[in-house]
C-alpha cells in the first residue's frame, strides 16, 4: 500500500518539476517549488528519512519559498519567452535522461539490504551509538560527533553564505534611480483579519515545536539545523503579517548576526576546548569524568550553536532582501 | 514478480528525469530566476538519489528503541549527509538571488541575452 502511496508521489513531484519550467510566470513557478518542496518532504519521509523530511519541509517550503518571494518582489515576476536553442537543449537533456535511466538498471534496488551502502561503516555507527553516547537517534550522533568535522564544515559555509548575501546587499542601489522615490512603510498583513488572527495564534507554537525539536534532537527527529528552520520560520511569519520593522524592534539586526557569529564560535570553541582538556578536536568523551555524559554534554552544546547560526543566518538573509529598495 | 522487480528502480527513474528538468531549465531558460530555480531542482533530485539508497526493506527511521530486538534500520549516513546539504543549499541559494538582485539593479534586466547585450 505505502508502495502504491511512494509511486503515486513520485509521479506527482515529477508533473510538478515540469509545470515549473514550462510556466512562464516566476510566482507561479516558486509557488509550485514549495508544492515540489512539500512532495520531496513526503518521499524522504516514506523512505525512512525522518529528520531530513523535517528538515526540506521547514527549509524547502517554508524559508526558500519567502526567500525566493522577495527577490521577486525586486526583480519582477514576468519571464520573457526565448524561442532560439531549445530544441538542442531538449535533444541533449533527453539522450542524458535515457543515459542515466539506463544506467540505473546497474544499481541495486530500492530496500537491497545487500547493496554496498549498507556494508561499510552505518552497521558500525549503528551499533556504536548506545556505547558512547546512549541515546535513540542514530542521526544525531553521526551529525555532531562522529562526523562533527562535516557538521562544522557546513556550519561554517552557511556562515559565509550569510555574510556574503550581507555584503552583496549591503551596498545601497544605484543613486540616480533612487531619486523622486517615496520611501513606503511596509506594514504587511496587519490590515487581513484572517491571517492575521490565524497567525498570531500559530506563532507561538512553531517557536515552541522549534524549541522541541532543538532540545529533542537526540531522542526523536530533529536537532539544530531543523530548529534553527523551524524557529526562522516562525519570525518570518511574524514579519510577514506585522511588517518587516515590527520584526526588527522584536529580533534586531545585532542579535541575529550576533547568534550567526556565536553559533560558529560556539561549535568551535567546544572543538578547542576538547583539546584543551587532553582529547582530539571535537573529542566530545573528555569533557566530563564519564565520557558518556561528556558526549552527550558536548552534542547538547554544539547542536545549540548550530541552531543559533542557522536561525540566525535564515534571518539575517530574509531581512537582507526585504530591507531592499526596490529601484525599478 | 518482475513488474514489482521493475518498480524497485521506479525512485531512480524519477530522479533521473527530475535531474534532467532541472538541467534543461538551467541550460535553456535565459532568466536568472529561472535558472536558479532549475538548479534547485537540480538539487532536490539529488537529494532524492542519496535517500532512496539510504532504505533497507523492513527498516524503521534510525532511531534506537530500548528492549526491542533485531531492529532493522535504514542506513543513517545519507540522512546526515543530506540534512545539512539541504539547509546549506538554501544558504547559497540566497547569495545567487542576492546577485541576480544586484544585477537587475545594474542592467534593468534579468535575461540573460538582454544583459550580454547591454554589455
Amino acid at each position: 500500500m505505502i508502495f502504491v502511496f511512494a509511486i503515486f508521489l513520485l509521479s506527482l513531484l515529477v508533473i510538478t518539476s515540469i509545470a515549473i519550467v514550462r510556466t512562464t510566470n516566476l510566482f507561479v513557478a516558486v509557488m509550485l517549488t514549495s508544492i515540489f518542496s512539500f512532495l520531496m518532504a513526503a518521499n524522504f519521509f516514506i523512505l525512512d528519512a525522518a529528520d531530513v523530511a523535517l528538515t526540506e519541509a521547514a527549509v524547502g517550503a517554508g524559508v526558500t519559498t519567502v526567500i525566493f518571494l522577495c527577490a521577486l518582489a525586486l526583480t519582477g515576476e514576468r519571464e520573457k519567452p526565448r524561442i532560439n536553442g531549445r530544441k538542442t537543449a531538449r535533444v541533449a537533456v533527453a539522450i542524458l535522461a535515457s543515459l542515466m535511466i539506463y544506467a540505473t538498471f546497474d544499481k541495486p534496488r530500492l530496500g537491497d539490504p545487500d547493496a554496498p551502502v549498507h556494508q561499510h561503516i552505518a552497521p558500525w555507527y549503528i551499533e556504536k551509538t548506545t556505547e558512547h553516547m546512549d541515546f535513540p537517534n542514530v542521526v544525531t550522533a553521526i551529525l555532531s560527533s562522529f562526523r562533527g568535522y562535516d557538521t562544522l564544515g557546513e556550519v561554517f559555509v552557511v556562515f559565509a553564505a550569510c555574510i556574503g548575501v550581507l555584503f552583496i546587499l549591503g551596498v545601497p542601489p544605484p543613486a540616480q534611480k533612487r531619486l523622486n522615490k517615496v520611501v513606503e512603510q511596509n506594514k504587511g498583513l496587519r490590515h487581513h483579519l484572517i491571517p492575521q488572527v490565524v497567525g498570531r495564534l500559530v506563532i507561538p507554537f512553531i517557536v515552541l515545536f522549534g524549541l522541541y525539536t532543538q532540545f529533542h534532537g537526540e531522542y526523536g527527529p530533529g536537532g539544530g539545523f531543523q530548529a534553527g528552520a523551524i524557529i526562522a520560520t516562525g519570525i518570518i511569519l511574524y514579519a510577514l503579517l506585522e511588517g518587516e520593522n515590527k520584526a526588527l524592534q522584536a529580533v534586531p539586526r545585532s542579535v541575529l548576526l550576533g547568534m550567526v557569529i556565536g553559533g560558529a564560535l560556539l561549535f568551535g570553541s567546544v572543538g578547542v576546548i576538547c583539546m584543551f582538556m587532553g582529547g582530539n578536536f571535537l573529542e566530545y568523551s573528555v569533557l566530563s569524568a564519564d565520557p558518556i555524559w561528556g558526549q552527550q554534554l558536548g552534542i547538547l552544546v554544539i547542536e545549540a550553536g548550530v541552531g543559533m547560526a542557522v536561525c540566525g543566518a535564515l534571518l539575517s538573509i530574509f531581512h537582507a532582501f526585504a530591507a531592499r529598495e526596490n529601484v525599478s | 514478480m518482475k513488474l514489482l522487480e521493475l518498480l524497485g528502480y521506479f525512485n531512480y527513474w524519477v530522479f533521473a528525469i527530475v535531474l534532467m528538468v532541472g538541467l534543461y531549465a538551467v541550460i535553456s531558460k535565459a532568466n536568472l530566476i529561472k535558472k536558479l530555480i532549475g538548479l534547485s531542482i537540480f538539487q532536490s533530485a539529488v537529494f532524492l538519489m542519496y535517500i532512496t539508497m539510504d532504505k533497507v526493506e523492513g527498516g524503521t527511521a534510525p532511531i534506537i528503541q530500548k528492549g526491542v530486538e533485531n531492529q532493522i534500520f535504514s542506513n543513517p549516513l545519507p540522512q546526515v549527509l543530506i540534512l545539512t546539504a539541504i539547509v546549506v543549499g538554501v544558504s547559497t541559494l540566497a547569495l545567487g538571488l542576492a546577485m541576480v538582485v544586484r544585477i537587475k539593479e545594474s542592467y534593468g534586466t534579468i535575461e540573460e541575452n538582454e544583459i550580454l547585450d547591454a554589455d
